[in-house]
């Protein structure tokens, strides 16, 4: 238990620099590879957890795919590659102020109701497990979600191209 | 390992994509702050799938997953859309909408 | 039990138009004008293979009958958790059933296969052949293929020719599917097919505004009644699962579960619902009063589509759901107990408003549809007073003539009116240029009118009688009064059209005969149709004067005439009570649902009785005498109208379709835009502005404060931190309108974030 706990803390401190770099530093492309930083720290997190397909999806779906999208867009959009003027709106105070406050309030409302509790982690949930569940009990869940990536591929494609 | 920790990271990084939502200054970096936000809320779901020892917050994240794949697609190509039309992609020069 | 393999193969029927859909769609290209000869031939197969279902569920029938298997038990009942008191009463109602109701089992053939499974929840797809669907099969592929036929010649020319006929594959595709669907899931899917389609067809000639504002307005309305079609269909699933324990959405025994939930009072309100939702889909397809204000403007697409739309396609779908799923409409509504039910009265209303329009319309098209709106008036409000057998009699005998009217007045369109449907401007006296067409109108006149012996007189009269037998004198009644309207508005339309002096052939479109490209919007307007596609095609002489049709169009009109007079005698009672053939009383047999007293309510067939079709027959013959003295002698009343205030205003509304479309668009949608847009507008104007206002100068002012006192009194650990982030939280809430994104996104978070603090506190 104890070696799970130093490499939890020790993924959630990169994570935690990660994320506040992707919100802070002024160079756009670094931004997104900060992201990929908070993603893959989020993925270790699930092997920690025992949950392993969904981290090797994090990994694939987040960063093969989502990383390389935003990187286009970023391209795509003709954005400085290198840090020229300041990311960060005149917003930053309020901002901070709602951050705090509502992180604040959950993670308040977490500790109250879940103090306690351990992660009572018996086994590793196997990728058998997480397939019958998807295709047993969450069946049409699934199928919706088919039908709505169906639908955000086709909007996409509609709104991009130039006509 | 308390499931508290797991649960206050998550806050912690909800808290920054909040932060960078309200704050950066391209469409972009607000797209990627709320990946930020989604990665918190997926890390709720597996660690409390985890307590419960099943696979439900797995699925639920993995269904999470998906949206978030959804929501990037059609939220880059908006913000192509804006960038062809108003030469920019800054949050605050859409202001059509101003009265 | 023998095998029968048109029955248990009947899937096939509705696929084969539904490849021919995709194989026209994706090659049509290549084939050119021959790709109507691919929907043709996969509709003519259809048809064969419906012909094949008919004669084996006729034998089907007939084994059953003699010495098959015994009364009263039923395969799937067995497995029906039954209150033990309804089976004994349902026992009682089929000894006491007696005459008229059979009480031989001919269980209908179903099979299925899983669609898909769900922790437990299994969902079926597959065929529920009896002698409804094998009827409607008959229907809609024979319609089906006398419209494919007729549109060869009818659409020659047209530029979007291939599809077209893509579309009519589909559409009857769709329409089968509803048809042999085994569950009510299944059977809303070909539901809303057939409303996409008929979106499709009726906006065929889309680049007129007009079409296609009739084919959203058709599509619109119906999608309203489609909302009780789903949460009928979803009250199905637990009127099973209140019966069984588990919920079904199979048809089979959604009926049973229906019929055993009647005795339970406490359900008598879930049956009740569920009937009323599944009412609003059947007013919304089937064009019943109050949202029948779609089915004339439908008009605006080509004439062979109408015909299918009004004969055998999209409306008769929601009588067929009302057929298909009686057992939830006869106890929900207590169609069994007499008095005035929702049903009925949905059905009675509309015969008589249909009827009621159908007198000021000049248009031939929309006369026709005003009396199809009318005639499934009868068809529901049969089915509302327990007359089902009729109701269907009258859906099947229907489908023939009203489908020999419409391809009737294409052919005057196409060949004698210059593609208008204008009866007053440019028809009349056309009986003498196309004397076959003429015979053929005539004949579907006489059924729609119930002349005696034509199939309209049978299925009429067996409603009304139906409607007497089972104690709804009223709606006998209304029903006389329709017929009376019926056979009057007929009498002018055939008057206008066929009779005194031809009125078409201006001189101011000549020369649109040459354009071969244009052949746009088949005449909700009165003007006559911009290039007559197909003028070289079929001879016309140089003026395009009116001539007769040629054969494509003629060989339908024929079939359909030979059907409007004979189709009817398969259930003629007054035939029966002469001659005692037994081929004047097969429809029951062959059509009723022989499933025993615990799967379907007890359908009672009256005695005969010679007042009926007296009383039928006499007031088609006021009607008609009426409307010949009225508009062909013009014996009396000429100009009431403009004389008389109160006829006047009575024509006023009926030209105006009492208003209804007023009431949709200008009444409900304006309010929505114009008043309640209005009333939005100001509140945002004025008070939320304020309350932003007063809130933004509100918080300056605490800033101010806190910047005067907290400041000044020094607490210098807090000076940095809530100073800063109180005046940004100011100048931000004075700066609210600026129409900034993030703003918005901040505003939303910090309420946000103040609901869950307050949520967090309290608990």
């Amino acid at each position: 238990m104890v070696a799970q706990n130093v490499a939890f803390w020790i993924f959630a401190a990169f994570m935690a620099v990660g994320a506040v770099r992707v919100v802070t530093t002024d160079n756009i492309v670094h931004a997104a590879l900060w992201l990929v930083l908070v993603l893959a720290g989020g993925a270790a997190q699930f092997i920690i957890l025992g949950q392993e397909f969904v981290a090797w999806v994090q990994v694939i779906v987040y960063i093969g795919a989502v990383i390389v999208l935003f990187l286009f867009g970023i391209m795509l959009t003709r954005a400085p590659m290198e840090a020229e003027e300041k990311l960060n709106n005149n917003l930053r105070w309020p901002g901070l102020v709602a951050a705090l406050l509502f992180s604040g309030t959950i993670a308040w409302a977490f500790i109250d109701e879940w103090g306690n509790d351990n992660v009572a982690l018996t086994k590793p949930v196997r990728t058998k497990e997480v397939g019958e569940l998807i295709f047993r009990g969450y069946l049409v869940p699934f199928e919706v979600v088919g039908v709505l990536l169906l639908a955000a591929l086709i909007g996409a494609v509609v709104m991009a191209r130039k006509d | 390992m308390m499931l508290n920790q797991f649960l206050l990271l998550s806050a912690f990084l909800f808290g920054t994509g909040i932060y960078g939502v309200i704050t950066r200054k391209h469409t972009v970096l607000v797209l990627a702050s709320i990946e930020l936000m989604l990665v918190a809320v997926n890390i709720n779901l597996v660690a409390f799938g985890a307590t419960l020892n099943n696979a439900v917050g797995q699925v639920f994240a993995l269904f999470v997953l998906a949206i978030a794949a959804a929501e990037v697609g059609v939220g880059l190509a908006i913000v192509l859309l804006i960038y062809r039309n108003l030469r920019s992609a800054n949050p605050d020069d859409v202001n059509v909408l101003k009265g | 039990m023998k095998h029968y393999w048109f029955l248990d193969n009947a899937w096939l029927i509705p696929l084969i138009p539904a490849i021919s859909y995709f194989v026209i769609l994706l090659f049509g290209k290549r084939f050119g004008e021959r790709a109507a000869w691919i929907g043709l031939a996969s509709i003519g197969s259809a048809w064969v293979l419906a012909c094949g279902t008919v004669v084996q569920w006729i034998s089907h029938v007939n084994a059953s009958e003699h010495g098959g298997e015994p009364g009263g038990e039923h395969g799937a009942v067995e497995t029906i958790r039954a209150f033990g008191r309804s089976i004994k009463l349902a026992a009682e109602g089929a000894s006491a059933g007696g005459e008229g109701h059979a009480s031989f089992v001919a269980n209908p053939i179903i099979h299925s296969t899983t669609w898909f499974q769900n922790n437990g929840f299994k969902l079926d797809v597959g065929i529920h052949i009896d002698g409804l669907a094998v009827m409607m099969l008959f229907v809609v592929t024979t319609i089906s293929l006398l419209v494919h036929f007729y549109s060869t010649e009818y659409l020659k020319g047209d530029r979007r020719f291939n599809h077209y006929f893509a579309a009519l594959s589909l559409f009857s595709a769709s329409m089968l599917f509803l048809v042999v669907a085994s569950n009510t899931l299944q059977l809303l899917v070909g539901w809303e097919l057939v409303g996409l389609c008929s979106f499709m067809l009726i906006g065929h000639w889309w680049e007129e505004k007009p079409n296609s504002n009739a084919a959203l307005k058709a599509f619109l309305t119906t999608r309203t009644g489609d909302i009780g079609l789903l949460a009928g269909v979803i009250m199905t699933f637990f009127v099973v699962q209140r019966y069984t324990g588990t919920g079904s959405f199979d048809i089979t025994q959604v009926n049973q579960a229906a019929i055993g939930l009647s005795l339970d009072g406490n359900s008598k309100s879930l049956l009740f619902w569920c009937a009323a939702a599944l009412l609003l889909a059947i007013i919304g397809k089937s064009g019943q009063f109050p949202l029948h204000t779609w089915l004339p403007d439908a008009m605006a697409g080509p004439t062979p589509v109408s015909a299918l739309i009004h004969a055998a396609t999209m409306v008769v779908a929601g009588v067929y759901l009302g057929a298909r799923v009686y057992p939830i409409f006869h106890e929900g509504l207590n169609i069994g107990d007499g008095g005035i039910n929702l049903m009925a009265a949905v059905g009675g209303a509309t015969l008589l408003v249909g009827a009621g329009l159908a007198f000021v319309q000049n248009d031939i098209k929309k006369v026709l549809a005003y009396s199809t709106i009318s005639q499934l008036g009868y068809m529901v409000m049969g089915l509302g007073v327990g007359a089902w057998s009729a109701a269907i009699f009258h859906l099947f005998t229907h489908a023939f003539f009203k489908a020999n009217l419409f391809l009737g007045a294409g052919s005057v369109s196409h060949s004698g009116a210059h593609h208008s449907f204008d009866m007053k401007n440019d028809m009349g006296g056309l009986r003498k240029f196309m004397p076959k067409t003429f015979a053929t109108f005539m004949i579907g006149t006489a059924a729609l009118i119930g002349v005696p012996l034509t199939a309209g007189f049978f299925s009429k009269d067996e409603i009304l009688a139906t409607a007497s037998a089972n104690e709804y004198t009223f709606f006998k009644y209304v029903g006389l009064l329709g017929a009376v309207m019926t056979a009057a508005y007929m009498t002018r339309c055939v008057y206008l059209t066929f009779f005194g002096e031809y009125r078409g052939g201006h001189a101011d479109h000549g020369d649109a005969h040459d354009s071969h490209a244009a052949h746009t919007a088949d005449g909700d307007d009165h003007g006559h149709d911009h290039g007559h596609a197909a003028s070289n095609d079929h001879g016309h002489d140089a003026n395009g004067g009116p001539h007769e049709s040629n054969f494509p169009i003629l060989g339908p009109l024929y079939f359909l005439s030979f059907m409007s007079i004979f189709a009817g005698w398969i259930f003629a009672p007054m035939l029966h009570h002469i001659f005692h053939w037994e081929i004047f009383e097969k429809f029951p047999l062959w059509v009723d649902p022989h499933v025993g007293s615990r799967g379907f309510p007890i359908l009672e067939h009256p005695e005969f009785a010679w007042i009926d079709p007296i009383l039928a027959t006499a007031a088609g013959v006021v009607g008609v005498t009426l409307a010949y003295l009225f508009y062909w002698r013009k014996a009396y009343g000429q100009n009431i109208t403009e004389r008389n205030g109160a006829l006047g205003a009575g024509k006023k509304l009926l030209v105006n379709k009492y208003y209804l479309d007023v009431l949709y668009t200008d009444v409900i949608v304006g309010a929505t835009k114009g008043p309640i847009a209005q009333a939005a507008y100001w509140v945002n104007q004025n008070v939320i502005d304020n309350v932003l206002r007063y809130t933004g100068k509100g918080a300056a002012g605490a800033a101010k404060f806190v910047y005067k006192y907290i400041d000044q009194k020094g607490v210098d650990g807090i000076y940095n931190g809530s100073a800063a982030g109180t005046s940004a939280l100011g100048g931000l809430s004075s700066k609210l309108q600026t129409g900034r994104l993030q703003y918005y996104a901040l505003l939303v978070l910090f309420l946000l974030s103040a609901v869950a603090f307050a949520v967090v506190i309290t608990n």
